[in-house]
């Protein structure tokens, strides 16, 4: 049996874009990821006609793998809109590469949209509040991570200040990042000093809402070959539900990357000692220290520690959120598709001032729900 | 047929009753919150309702913050002696006083003309 689905390596990301970060007004989110999705397929250098599986998450549309199918003009044999949140686009990667090697399809594209900003959404999401929680009135979904990270504070010594360095850390990258939609400069003094939410998260901690779109399309390695740019190979993939509501996590400290992360690296035959780029889902700042933590390059607890002193920032030990993340580049309400487009950019030598010389090994680490579904995807170059 | 346990409102029932209930199954021991109609990790479908202790420890803790600093509220999980977590508010204290591992016990208490569980410094 093949290891997590699918062999290392059979199918590879050929296609990558991003369209209207920041402010995007005037159009629809739907409008918006088929923009995405037409700048990646000409990326790749692939016909419209040859997508055979859409997958996508509608920011408010319930059926919204359908709309963009018929926005598009397309029959798709796999057609997908799940509902695991920001991590819906690394589970969309993990099954995209078992269907392309199951010869299932042949091009998957993945693509999302959203415009909060310009469009702010109806006051009816897709999601109602619990009626275990809503009487308490948190914050959705300030307050769960909130509550996640005074365990951890209260466990580990983890400071507001070391929360603080995430902030900082994505906002020297955006910096780097002409894409990024806030660049001007932030000092750990701003973030501590910045109006307290729902403690100990401050309005600083807190990720961008803001416009975006993405795509990215995958064919199988042998049919990569003959794509416009350098194939960026799907090496491992794995994905964990753990709850829904954070007053079920069952360790606030432990997110499911302690499952996924693993499985995706034993996948891949790497170990993140071995990675040039992590991307890691920052809806809050604590976020980027639990995943840290979890995926396996420090021990549980010591992720504050581990990115103090600019350490992740540029020129730091470990280059994370290059793109500047949700905090500081692009976050329209689901983000995980960005994580993947940012370390294909960069294992293909095409991010600038940012770029990370010679990098090989990246991983992309999805988030949805409130720390309750996680998806780990590894990526590799010259794999 | 044995009439199918409605797990919600059968709680909330007992809750305008003054009484603060968990789930318990009896095969396994283990308690059950929030209700359902199987435990969670087993399925056992053979639970009753027992009345919580009502002891807790404060497991985590956030304060909202509003403009008006007296607006302010706490937002907890507690972790029940008998082992389920839930979401909650400690009264009875200062919002900012409340600290992980306090010791607190449940109370109802009416809020917007329903009752509702919290927490008070024990």
């Amino acid at each position: 049996m093949r290891q997590g689905g699918f062999t290392r390596g059979s199918s590879a990301i050929v296609g990558a874009a991003t369209f209207g970060i920041g402010k995007c007004p005037g159009v629809s989110a739907v409008d918006m990821a088929a923009q995405a999705a037409l700048l990646a397929l000409a990326d790749a250098d692939i016909g419209l006609g040859e997508v055979d599986a859409l997958y996508t998450s509608a920011p408010y549309e319930a059926l919204g793998g359908m709309e963009l199918a018929e926005y598009l003009g397309i029959a798709p044999k796999v057609t997908d809109c799940n509902r695991t949140g920001g991590s819906a686009f690394e589970v969309y990667a993990q099954q995209a590469a078992i269907a392309l090697e199951a010869g299932l399809i042949d091009c998957a594209l993945i693509a999302y949209g959203s415009n909060p900003a310009s469009n702010p959404p109806p006051g009816v999401g897709m999601t109602r509040q619990s009626p275990w929680e809503a009487p308490y009135r948190p914050l959705a979904p300030l307050s769960s991570y909130a509550l996640a990270a005074s365990r951890h504070m209260h466990l580990y010594g983890t400071t507001r200040a070391q929360l603080a360095e995430v902030a900082v850390a994505a906002r020297k990258w955006a910096q780097l990042n002409p894409e990024a939609a806030v660049r001007d400069p932030l000092t750990i003094e701003d973030v501590l000093g910045a109006r307290m939410v729902s403690d100990p998260l401050g309005a600083r901690d807190c990720c961008l809402f803001n416009d975006g779109a993405a795509a990215v399309v995958m064919v199988r390695s042998d049919r990569a070959r003959d794509c416009a740019k350098a194939p960026v190979h799907i090496l491992g993939a794995a994905h964990a539900v753990t709850h829904r509501e954070i007053s079920s996590m069952p360790d606030l400290t432990v997110t499911g990357a302690a499952i996924s992360g693993p499985a995706a690296f034993a996948q891949a035959g790497v170990t993140p000692d071995q990675i040039d780029l992590a991307m890691l889902y920052d809806a809050f700042t604590i976020t980027p220290i639990l995943f840290l933590e979890d995926l396996g390059f420090c021990p549980k607890g010591e992720g504050g520690r581990f990115v103090s002193d600019g350490r992740i920032a540029p020129g730091g030990s470990l280059a994370v959120n290059t793109n500047g993340g949700g905090l500081s580049c692009v976050h329209p309400g689901m983000y995980g598709l960005f994580l993947l487009v940012e370390a294909t950019r960069q294992l293909r030598g095409e991010a600038g001032e940012r770029q990370i010389s010679g990098a090989r090994l990246a991983v992309a680490h999805g988030n949805g729900g409130v720390l309750s579904s996680e998806a780990t995807v590894i990526l590799g170059r010259d794999w | 047929m044995t009439p199918f346990l409605q797990p919600e409102a059968e709680w909330r029932a007992h809750l305008a009753e003054g009484r603060f209930m968990l789930q318990r199954s009896r095969a396994t021991g283990g308690h059950v919150f929030y209700p359902r109609i199987a435990e969670p990790g087993t399925g056992a479908q053979d639970l009753e309702w027992v009345e919580a202790s009502g002891d807790g420890t404060i497991h985590a803790v956030t304060v909202v913050r509003k403009k008006d600093p007296a607006d302010s509220y706490n937002v907890v999980l507690v972790e029940l002696a008998e082992g389920p977590r839930l979401m909650s508010r400690v009264d009875g204290i200062a919002a900012d006083e409340v600290r992980i591992g306090m010791a607190v016990s449940a109370r109802i208490v009416e809020e917007d003309g329903k009752p509702l569980l919290v927490f008070v410094p024990a």
